[in-house]
C-alpha cells in the first residue's frame, strides 16, 4: 500500500528543514536505509534515509523547498499504484497551519523588477491584490496600490509594504532578495520563499545593499543569540595569565609524542587549546558552579562535563560538544577536537554532537585577538573567551624580562553565577596553566 | 355524593368535554382554510381523560402534557380565545402566538405546557413534583404521554428517578392504541404497559376509558397516595382518537369499521346520555348553546386579533437583558 | 477588598457554597457530587454543609436528571446541574436544547429556567475519543442559554455566582486541566463578573490571539515566545461565548490588523468560525491577513499521548499560526 513520506525530525531543535537535494527522482526502487535526499536543518545538512522499501511514485515537494517537520513530502509505494487517496483529505493531512510551509516558488517574472515591469501584486488582468487593511490606508492616504510591491503570499500588498504603517513588526524574516528568476537547479539549495525587494530604505542615488539569503544557519544564529543576549543577563570577567610555563609544557609533551611516534610517520600534536580546554575541564570540576545552567525552578548542576568547542565554518559557527572533557587525556581531547572540526566544516555533525553542553570556549587566539568577550550559548551558563599568546615583557626575580601572556575573558549567566564564583573558576584555571603539570593530574 | 350533585358535577364534565370537541372542530375547520398552521393534533374521542382527570386535581395541582395538548388547556381553565388565538399564531394567544398548538403553556393554571419531543417531557414533570416535594407544597404533578412514549429513554429515566426519590407525580399514559400509523403490538413488546411499573417499585392502574366519572375515580386514588404520601403512580387509560393523528394523516393504518365501533362507545355521547337520562336534557341543550357561542366567539377573536410583534423575540428569549 | 488565593476548583465550589447559603432554592445534583464527593472533588464537602436535600447523588440518567432539574427550575428552584464531563450531556441535549433553552420563548414568556449546567470540558489526559469533546461548539450554536468558559480561578468564581443568579439556563465549560490551577479570588461573597465581558489577558499591538478556557494559557505561552521573537501579541480571553463580546474583539482586531482564534474542538462550523465571520464583517476594512485558526485537528481525539498532543492546539502550532497572519517566516 503507498504510504506518504514525512519529513522527519533530525535535530532536537528541528522545526522545519530545506530538502535540499534528492537522491532519488520518481520510479526509483528504493530499499530502507537507502539515501533519498539531503535536508538542510538549523544545525547540518542531514540525510534523509528511507524507512521503508518500494517505488518512489511521486516527489511532493521539490529540492530547496523549506518543509515543516511531518509534511509529506513524498509517496512511496508499488509501481502503478494509485495513490491519489492519500494527497486528498482523509490522508494524514498536516496542521491547518502547515498549508503555509512552501514549495520552491514560482518566481514571479516581475521578481527582478524593472520600472518597466508591474509589480507581482498585479494579478492578470489588472487587479491588485492587498489586504482589506492597506485598502483602507490607500484610501485613506490616497496610494496608488499599482505602484506598490507586495510582499505578501502571491505577492499581495500588506501593511508593512506601505512605510505608512510603523505598527507592523518587522517579522524575524529574512530581508530576502530576488531569486534567479529561472527554477534554482536542484542541488542548489534557494529560499524557499518568493522574495521581494528588500524594503530597507536605500536613498535615493546610492547603491542598494547586495541581500544575501539567510542560510538555516545564520537563522539559527541570529535566533539563538539574539535570544541569549535578550534574555540573559551577562558579566565578564577578564584575566590575564602567565603562559610561559604552559607554552614549555606543550613543547615538552609534542616532543614526547614525536619520540615515540614511529619513523616516516607524521607525528600527532597537540595544541595550546587543547590543554586549555583540559585545563578548563579540571577547573569546573573544581568550581562546579560554574559547570551550572539556570531554570525557573531551579539552577541546574551538571554532573558532567560536556564542553561545548566554538568552530569556525564559512557559514558562521556551529558548537560541536566534546564529551566527558575532564575524564579524557589531553591528547585524546586533541584529537576528538580535530575530528569535531573537521566533521563541522563538512557539515556532517549528527545533532546529538551539537547539543547538551555544559560550557562552552571560544579561542579567536588563531584570528591575533588579545583578547574579547563572547555571547553565552544558552542555556549554558558561561562561556571562556581565549586570545591568542602573546610575547610580553614580564617581571621575573626583579628583572623584565621576555615572556608570554594569555587573556581569558569569562562570560557569565548572572542568574546563574556570580563574580566571586566566576573569579574562583578563573583563579583555578590561572593555577592550572601556570603549573601546567597539575592539568594533568586532574580534580 | 347524591344523584343530583353527581349529575351536577356530570354536567360541568360534559361541559368541558364538548367544549374541547366543539373547539377542535372549528380548529379543524379554520385549518382546512389555512387560518392554522404547521402540526394540528386533535384530541376528539379522548376528551374523557383530560375532564376527568382534572376533576380529580386541586387548583396547585400541575398538569404537564404532550402536543396533544387542546384538551389539558382548557380543561384547566385556559379560555377558548386563548387557545384559538394561539392556533392562529395571534399576539392574544395564551403563548403570544410563539408556541402554537403543540405548546399550550398556561402558568396561572399549573398547565406547564405541550411538548412536542416524545417522552422529553416526562422528566420535566417529576422535576415539578420534586420542587413541590423541596417545598413542602403537598401538590400533586399529572404527566400524560401516549404509549407511543413507553419505549423511548426519557420515560425510563423519569419513572426510575420519580419512584426513587419518591416525587409526587402521577404518570397517565393515554394508550390510543396507535404511535402516529403503528399500533402498540408492532411498538410494545408487552401489551400491559402497567407492568413496567413494579420494575421501579412503583403502584399502577388501569382502565378502559368509557365513562368519565370512572376516569376521574380512578386518577383521584393515584393523586391523593402521591399528595400523601410522595408516591409515583403509573396510569394507564385505554382511549382512542376518532381523528387522524394529526390533520395530514389519512388514517389508513385502521378500518373505518374500527374507528366506528369506538365511535359508538364515544365517552361524550355516554356523559350525554347520562345527563338525559338523569333529567337533564334541558340543561345539556343549555350548555350546548352556550358552548357554541363561546367557540364562535374564540374563532372570531382568534379572527380579529393582531399578529405579534417581531419586538417579542429577543424579549421572550431571554430573561432580563442579554449582554451583547 | 482582600483576596484569597484558591484552586480553580475552590473556586467554583465557594461560589456554589456562598450562593447556596445565600439562596435557599439553590440546590446541586449530578453523579457522585455528594458522598464520593465529586468526581473532580468541586463539590467536596457541600453535603456534609447542606445535606441530601440539597446536595443530590443521581443515578447515571442524564436525560433524566436533567429534565428534573429543568422542570423543578421552570417552577422557581435553581437547581446546579454538574454532568461528570460535558462529554455525557450529549444524552441529556434534547433537554437542554429542547426544554431549557426553549421554554421561555414557546410559553410566550409565561416560564423562565433559571439553572446552571456545569462540568469539565475538552481534552484532559489520555482520555480518548469519547471523553475529549468540546460541547460547547455545540451548545453555543442554541439561543435561549448562556455559554461560559473561565479560564481562571476569579473569574470562575465571579461566573459562577453570575450563572447562579441568572434567570436563563446557564452553561458552564470549565476544564479537568484547569482544576488545579491557583489564582488570586477576591474575599467578597458579593463579588460577580459579568457575562458578555472579555478580558484582555495580555496586551499587544502586533496581533490578537482570541481564545478561552484552557487555551488562554497557550496563547499566553505563545505570546511570551513571540515577544522573544519580537512580536507583541494581544491575548483576549473571551470568558463568554455567548453572549459574546464582539466589541472587544473588534477594538483588539482594529488595533493589531491580525486575528488568530485558539480553541479546543474541531473548527467546522464551531464558535472560532463564528468569531472569524464577524472578524470579516465588521472589521475587514482593519484585516492585513486571513483570520487565523488553531483547534483540534479534525479528526476524533486518538488515546496515543503523542497523537493527543498533536491534535490540541499547543504553543508551537499558535505561534506558527501567528507568524503566517504577519507574514512572517
Amino acid at each position: 500500500m503507498a504510504k506518504l513520506l514525512e519529513m522527519p525530525k533530525l535535530s532536537p531543535t528541528m522545526e522545519e528543514g530545506q530538502l535540499a537535494v534528492w537522491h532519488r527522482k520518481e520510479g526509483d526502487t528504493v530499499a530502507v536505509d537507502d539515501l533519498l535526499a539531503d535536508v538542510e536543518t538549523d544545525k547540518a545538512t542531514m540525510e534523509f534515509r528511507s524507512f521503508d522499501r518500494g517505488t518512489l511514485l511521486k516527489i511532493l515537494v521539490p529540492a530547496g523547498s523549506m518543509v515543516k517537520l511531518g509534511q509529506p513530502v513524498a509517496v512511496i509505494g508499488k509501481p502503478g499504484e494509485d495513490f491519489s487517496s492519500l494527497l486528498g483529505g482523509g490522508a494524514p493531512a498536516p496542521p491547518p497551519a502547515n498549508a503555509t510551509a512552501t514549495a520552491a516558488p514560482q518566481p514571479q517574472a516581475s521578481a527582478g523588477q524593472t520600472a518597466s515591469t508591474p509589480p507581482a501584486s498585479l494579478a492578470p488582468g489588472g487587479r491588485v491584490k492587498a489586504s482589506p487593511y492597506v485598502r483602507k490606508l490607500a484610501r485613506e492616504h490616497d496610494l496608488n496600490l499599482h505602484t506598490i510591491q507586495g510582499s505578501g503570499p502571491g505577492g499581495r500588498i500588506i501593511a508593512r509594504d506601505l512605510s505608512l504603517d510603523a505598527r507592523a513588526p518587522a517579522p524575524a524574516a529574512p530581508a530576502p532578495v530576488a531569486p534567479a528568476p529561472t527554477p534554482a537547479p536542484a542541488a542548489v539549495p534557494t529560499p524557499a520563499i518568493a522574495p521581494a525587494t528588500p524594503r530597507a530604505a536605500t536613498p535615493a542615488g546610492l547603491a542598494a545593499p547586495e541581500a544575501r539569503p539567510l542560510s538555516m544557519m545564520r537563522k539559527t544564529i541570529a535566533r539563538r543569540l539574539t535570544e541569549s543576549k535578550q534574555s540573559v543577563p551577562h558579566f565578564y570577567l577578564t584575566i590575564d595569565v602567565d603562559a610561559g610555563a604552559l607554552v614549555s609544557f606543550r613543547e615538552q609533551i609534542n616532543g614526547e609524542i614525536a619520540a615515540a611516534t614511529r619513523k616516516g610517520e607524521e607525528p600527532e600534536k597537540i595544541s595550546i587549546n587543547d590543554l586549555i580546554v583540559k585545563a578548563s575541564a579540571v577547573a569546573l570540576r573544581r568550581v562546579p558552579e560554574c559547570n551550572a545552567q539556570f531554570s525557573s525552578e531551579a539552577i541546574l548542576v551538571h554532573q558532567r562535563v560536556d564542553i561545548s568547542v566554538a568552530v569556525a565554518v564559512p557559514e558562521g559557527l556551529v558548537t560541536p560538544v566534546l564529551r566527558d572533557a575532564d575524564r579524557k587525556g589531553v591528547l585524546e581531547i586533541g584529537r576528538s577536537i580535530r575530528d569535531l572540526a573537521s566533521r563541522a566544516r563538512a557539515k556532517k555533525l549528527s545533532p546529538d554532537e551539537m547539543s547538551n553542553g555544559t560550557f562552552s570556549i571560544s579561542n579567536l587566539g588563531m584570528f591575533g585577538i588579545d583578547e574579547f568577550a563572547a555571547v553565552i550559548n544558552p542555556p549554558e551558563g558561561a562561556i571562556l573567551a581565549v586570545g591568542r599568546v602573546r610575547d610580553e615583557p614580564v617581571v621575573k626575580d626583579g628583572a623584565v624580562v621576555p615572556g608570554k601572556k594569555l587573556a581569558f575573558t569569562l562570560s557569565c549567566d548572572h542568574r546563574v553565577i556570580d563574580g566571586a564564583v566566576g573569579a574562583r573558576f578563573l583563579a583555578e584555571l590561572r593555577s592550572l596553566l601556570e603549573r601546567p603539570v597539575q592539568i594533568l593530574l586532574g580534580p | 355524593m347524591t344523584d343530583s350533585s353527581k349529575l351536577d358535577h356530570l354536567l360541568h364534565l360534559y361541559r368541558q368535554m364538548q367544549l374541547i370537541r366543539r373547539v377542535e372542530e372549528e380548529a379543524a375547520a379554520a385549518y382546512a382554510k389555512g387560518k392554522i398552521g404547521g402540526f394540528l393534533h386533535l384530541y376528539i374521542g379522548q376528551e374523557a381523560v383530560a375532564a376527568g382527570c382534572s376533576a380529580a386535581m386541586r387548583p396547585e395541582d400541575t398538569m404537564i402534557g404532550t402536543y396533544r395538548d387542546h384538551g389539558m388547556a382548557l380543561v384547566r381553565g385556559m379560555s377558548a380565545r386563548a387557545l384559538m388565538a394561539e392556533l392562529y399564531g395571534k399576539d392574544t394567544g395564551c403563548s403570544r402566538g410563539l408556541g402554537g398548538s403543540m405548546h399550550l403553556f398556561d402558568a396561572k393554571n399549573r398547565m406547564l405546557g405541550g411538548y412536542g419531543i416524545v417522552g422529553g417531557h416526562i422528566p420535566l414533570a417529576a422535576g415539578v413534583a420534586f420542587a413541590s416535594k423541596y417545598r413542602d407544597e403537598k401538590a400533586v404533578t399529572l404527566c400524560f404521554f401516549g404509549e407511543g412514549a413507553v419505549p423511548i429513554g426519557d420515560f425510563h429515566e423519569g419513572l426510575s428517578l420519580a419512584a426513587l426519590w419518591k416525587l409526587p407525580v402521577v404518570f397517565i399514559c393515554e394508550n390510543n392504541e396507535f404511535s402516529m400509523g403503528t399500533p402498540m403490538s408492532r411498538t410494545l413488546s408487552v401489551e400491559d404497559l402497567t407492568l413496567k411499573a413494579p420494575g421501579y417499585g412503583m403502584q399502577s392502574d388501569r382502565l378502559i376509558v368509557e365513562d368519565v366519572l370512572e376516569v376521574e375515580a380512578h386518577i383521584r386514588k393515584a393523586i391523593d397516595r402521591a399528595r400523601e404520601h410522595n408516591e409515583p403512580a403509573l396510569i394507564e387509560l385505554r382511549t382512542y382518537r376518532f381523528r387522524g393523528h394529526s390533520m395530514s394523516d389519512p388514517g389508513k393504518y385502521r378500518s373505518r369499521e374500527e374507528v366506528e365501533a369506538h365511535k359508538a362507545r364515544d365517552p361524550l355521547l355516554r356523559a350525554r346520555k347520562q345527563l338525559v337520562d338523569g333529567g337533564r336534557e334541558a340543561d345539556v341543550l343549555r350548555v350546548e348553546e352556550e358552548i357554541e357561542a363561546e367557540v364562535l366567539d374564540a374563532v372570531q377573536f382568534a379572527e380579529s386579533s393582531p399578529e405579534p410583534s417581531a419586538d417579542l423575540l429577543e424579549a421572550t428569549t431571554y430573561v432580563g437583558p442579554f449582554a451583547r | 477588598m482582600g483576596t484569597r488565593s484558591l484552586r480553580f476548583r475552590e473556586a467554583l465550589r465557594a461560589a456554589m457554597l456562598e450562593e447556596m447559603e445565600r439562596d435557599d432554592s439553590v440546590f446541586l445534583l449530578g453523579e457522585e457530587v455528594g458522598h464520593y464527593q465529586g468526581a473532580y472533588k468541586v463539590t467536596e464537602g457541600l453535603l456534609e454543609k447542606f445535606g441530601p436535600k440539597r446536595v443530590i447523588d443521581t443515578p447515571i440518567a442524564e436525560s433524566g436528571f436533567a429534565g428534573i432539574a429543568i422542570g423543578a427550575a421552570m417552577v422557581g428552584l435553581r437547581p446546579i446541574v454538574e454532568f461528570m464531563t460535558w462529554n455525557f450531556s450529549a444524552v441529556a441535549f434534547d433537554q437542554i436544547l429542547n426544554n431549557a433553552a426553549k421554554l421561555r420563548q414557546m410559553s410566550g414568556g409565561q416560564l423562565q429556567v433559571p439553572i446552571v449546567f456545569r462540568a469539565p470540558n475538552g481534552s484532559a489526559r489520555q482520555v480518548g475519543s469519547q471523553h475529549s469533546h468540546a460541547m460547547e461548539h455545540f451548545y453555543a450554536h442554541i439561543p435561549g442559554i448562556k455559554c461560559i468558559a473561565p479560564a481562571t480561578p476569579a473569574d470562575a468564581y465571579g461566573m459562577m455566582k453570575t450563572a447562579i443568579r441568572d434567570e436563563n439556563p446557564v452553561l458552564v465549560f470549565e476544564s479537568e486541566t484547569l482544576y488545579s490551577l491557583k489564582g488570586d479570588v477576591p474575599d467578597d461573597p458579593d463579588f460577580t463578573v459579568p457575562f458578555g465581558v472579555a478580558s484582555v489577558a495580555r496586551e499587544g499591538k502586533d496581533i490578537s490571539l482570541i481564545s478561552w478556557s484552557r487555551p488562554v494559557h497557550v496563547c499566553l505561552d505563545a505570546a511570551a515566545e513571540l515577544a522573544r521573537q519580537g512580536i507583541d501579541a494581544e491575548v483576549i480571553d473571551l470568558r463568554s461565548l455567548r453572549p459574546l463580546d464582539e466589541e472587544t474583539i473588534l477594538r483588539s482586531v482594529r488595533k493589531t490588523h491580525r486575528a488568530v482564534i485558539v480553541h479546543e474542538g474541531w473548527s467546522y462550523g464551531g464558535v472560532g468560525a463564528e468569531i472569524a465571520d464577524r472578524i470579516q464583517r465588521f472589521a475587514f476594512d482593519d484585516l492585513d491577513a486571513p483570520v487565523g485558526r488553531v483547534s483540534f485537528l479534525d479528526v476524533p481525539m486518538p488515546y496515543n499521548a503523542a497523537l493527543e498532543q498533536h491534535v490540541i492546539p499547543n504553543t508551537p502550532r499558535v505561534v506558527e499560526a501567528a507568524r503566517a497572519a504577519l507574514y512572517a517566516r
